[in-house]
């Protein structure tokens, strides 16, 4: 196997790597360069920090590893290799009336990164988290094959999910798909006035998917404004998309300055009618809204930017409605920002989800900005809440075992399977993960 | 109509894009190749994104003998059968200086393996009255270079094949597509240097569907190394042989 030096980036382009890569595109290819050892394994590079990214040492490139190997029509479960892109998946299944159970924002994420970040979507309230739905999984430890399920392997399981790769390379798994009615989403998108509202409407929601986009930048008495999507799958028929839009360059800085923010977010809160709208649209423009821009990342210009999510509990709303004031009132944040309930689904020792409230907002890298970002963190810490390692890029070490009270199951089962800590990576580095107390 | 390809040196990425493509068209496949068990999977594969059939068979270009049972089991499938030729193979130049020996194999597995397998064939696919022969070629083909000269001299006599091949099919209703392709994001190219304008498999793959379904006879793909390799053809020799690129 060859391996190619290269330069490589987390999906906010701040953290950065230098390594040899490898990409197997045979099964084969990957057990040969396994025999030397275990490497961190890592897929679309859509963790928007240093999760996938080993500065200095070797990575698996699994994407080429993505074939779906077999469907039980009567069970639901898919057997797919860890490289897939669930967007692959959806777009195979979707009109056979089936989709993954869980979908992050993004249909570029692999089924071994969601897996890895036991990742919730849009019906994480009624769902769970990606592994709640994970029957099995193939992983590669360093005592060779072995296959990781809730009941058989109840400790490796746990630590598996949401488990950042620590404890072997993924290498498929047995997902059970949900029954959908078929290829369109039926969505209701209306206009909330306040943060108030905001909340009142999304513990009232009963719809399968909620979402909501939050205008960042709004202050005052509209401080929390934004628009609330509620969809249900259905059959029918809508234009399939015809192409694709790249970002072609960096966008300069003055692109998402204040002042442009505030425009976009107007008009984009306006585009929705005061009275509401039911619309119908493809799957994957519900599911996956930024992904008709290749490489949108690229819109935050060549400095890259931050995503900040936390979640905290129901009870602590009102701190969270305190960080979004403080959010608006820094004129740092940029148009992509959503909130969304969550519910008590998690499936690993180290999953992000927990039942309350989360919030995820993008912002430039500015030193500002990393300044607010690290205030946030300590805020959402102190609420009772938690940070999202798929997102973060600027936490420190300190505070971890807080937020993830089960920190030490999950390193005494990573030490177990990874005794020589082959597997670490620069996010496990950076905060000390596999060892902090 | 039923549409059934034959897809041989299935294992490699552009020809699993392709088969993916047509696969999700509805199409038949048969990925014939050497790893049995990543065409396997590769067939499981096809099955879930809408194949009518899929399978997996064993072919080796350099293993004649076993063409004919290959050739019976297309002719078992009703309608418009199909062939898609992704093999070959590019030692190292280097390699090849230090052992003259590799080049049979190279000339096998790019130009007469998959020529042989293909006139078997041509009876068939003229009985039928209909049917696409995809070759892949190279640009490599387009002009022996230093670099890998034993591998464009096997390409550019598969392309002169397919020509002819193409000559004698249209007459009976078939057709040929001779593709070209570029730098291509495989695993033959992962992490060699000098390599620039990679493609991605899956563009490959629908460039050539693009042709086969406007009957195109020869392309670059991407289209663009039609220019660059215009401008290559039309260096003069004098200069050319003093050239390294």
């Amino acid at each position: 196997m060859r391996w190619k030096t290269a330069d490589y980036a987390g999906w906010g382009r701040v953290l950065t790597a230098r390594g040899e890569i490898a990409r197997p595109e045979r099964r084969r290819a990957l057990d040969d360069i396994l025999e030397d050892g275990l490497v961190p394994a890592i897929g679309m590079r859509r963790s928007y920090g240093d999760a996938a990214l080993n500065d200095g040492g070797r990575v698996i490139e699994m994407t080429r590893l993505d074939r779906m190997l077999g469907f039980d029509a009567a069970t639901g479960v898919l057997d797919v290799e860890a490289g897939a892109r669930i967007g692959e998946i959806a777009a195979a299944f979707a009109p056979k009336g089936w989709l993954p159970a869980v979908m992050p924002g993004t249909g570029f994420a692999t089924v071994g990164g969601c897996i890895a970040q036991d990742v919730h979507g849009k019906n994480h309230h009624h769902a769970g988290s990606f592994c709640e739905h994970v029957v099995s999984l193939t992983l590669r430890t360093a005592e060779g094959t072995v296959e990781v399920s809730p009941e058989k392997t109840p400790e490796l399981f746990r630590a598996s999910a949401g488990g950042l790769g620590q404890t072997g390379v993924i290498v498929s798994a047995r997902l059970k798909l949900l029954a959908a009615k078929g290829d369109v989403m039926v969505v209701t998108e209306r206009r909330i006035a306040d943060w108030d509202e905001f909340l009142a409407r999304l513990d009232a929601s009963e719809a399968t998917y909620t979402v909501g986009w939050i205008d960042a930048t709004a202050t005052g008495t509209a401080l929390g404004r934004g628009v609330l999507e509620e969809g249900e799958t259905g059959s029918g028929l809508v234009p399939k998309r015809v192409k694709f839009r790249k970002v072609p360059f960096d966008a300069p800085a003055f692109a998402l300055a204040a002042p442009v923010v505030r425009l976009f977010n107007n008009a984009y809160y306006r585009r929705v009618p005061e009275t509401g709208r039911t619309v119908v649209k493809p799957i994957s423009d519900f599911f996956f809204p930024l992904d008709k821009i290749h490489d949108w990342n690229r819109l935050y210009g060549k400095r890259g930017f931050h995503q900040f999510q936390c979640v905290v509990p129901l009870g602590s709303a009102p701190a969270l409605r305190d960080m979004l004031e403080e959010i608006a009132g820094s004129g740092l944040a940029s148009p992509l920002a959503v909130l969304k309930r969550m519910g008590p689904g998690r499936a690993g020792y180290m999953s992000f989800p927990m039942e309350g409230y989360t919030l995820a907002v993008d912002f430039p890298n500015r030193a500002a900005a990393r300044d607010l970002i690290q205030r946030l963190e300590e805020r959402a810490v102190a609420a009772g809440g938690r940070l999202y390692f798929a997102k973060d890029s600027l936490a420190r070490s300190a505070g971890i075992g807080a937020m993830y009270p089960e920190l030490a199951d999950w390193q005494e089962a990573v030490a177990k399977a990874d005794p020589e800590g082959r597997l670490a990576t620069d996010l496990t580095r950076r905060l000390n993960l596999r060892s902090a107390p | 109509m039923t549409s059934t390809w034959i897809i041989l040196g299935a294992t490699s990425a552009m020809a699993r894009a392709f088969a993916r493509a047509v696969s999700a068209e509805g199409a038949g496949v048969l990925l014939a190749g050497r790893d049995m068990e990543d065409l396997a999977a590769q067939a499981a594969d096809c099955r879930l994104r809408g194949a009518r059939l899929a399978e997996a068979h064993a072919f080796d270009a350099r293993k004649p003998e076993g063409f004919a049972a290959l050739i019976e089991r297309m002719e078992q499938e009703e309608g418009e059968l199909n062939a898609a030729v992704f093999v070959g193979s590019m030692p190292e130049q280097a390699a090849i200086d230090a052992d003259p020996s590799l080049i049979d194999g190279v000339v096998t597995d790019s130009h007469t393996g998959p020529a042989r397998f293909l006139q078997m064939l041509a009876s068939v696919l003229e009985a039928r009255g209909s049917g696409t022969v995809v070759g892949v070629g190279s640009v490599a083909g387009d002009r022996g270079r230093i670099g890998n000269y034993v591998y464009g001299s096997a390409k550019a006599g598969f392309a002169t094949y397919l020509s002819g091949l193409r000559n004698r099919l249209t007459r009976a209703g078939g057709h040929v597509v001779t593709v070209k392709p570029g730098f291509v994001d495989t695993a033959m190219t992962w992490g060699l240097p000098g390599m620039f304008l990679v493609a991605a498999p899956e563009a490959v793959a629908a460039d050539i569907l693009k042709a086969v379904r406007k009957r195109r006879d020869t392309i670059y793909t991407p289209f663009f190394w039609r220019y660059i390799m215009l401008i290559i053809r039309h260096i003069p020799e004098p200069i050319f042989k003093k050239m390294k690129i």
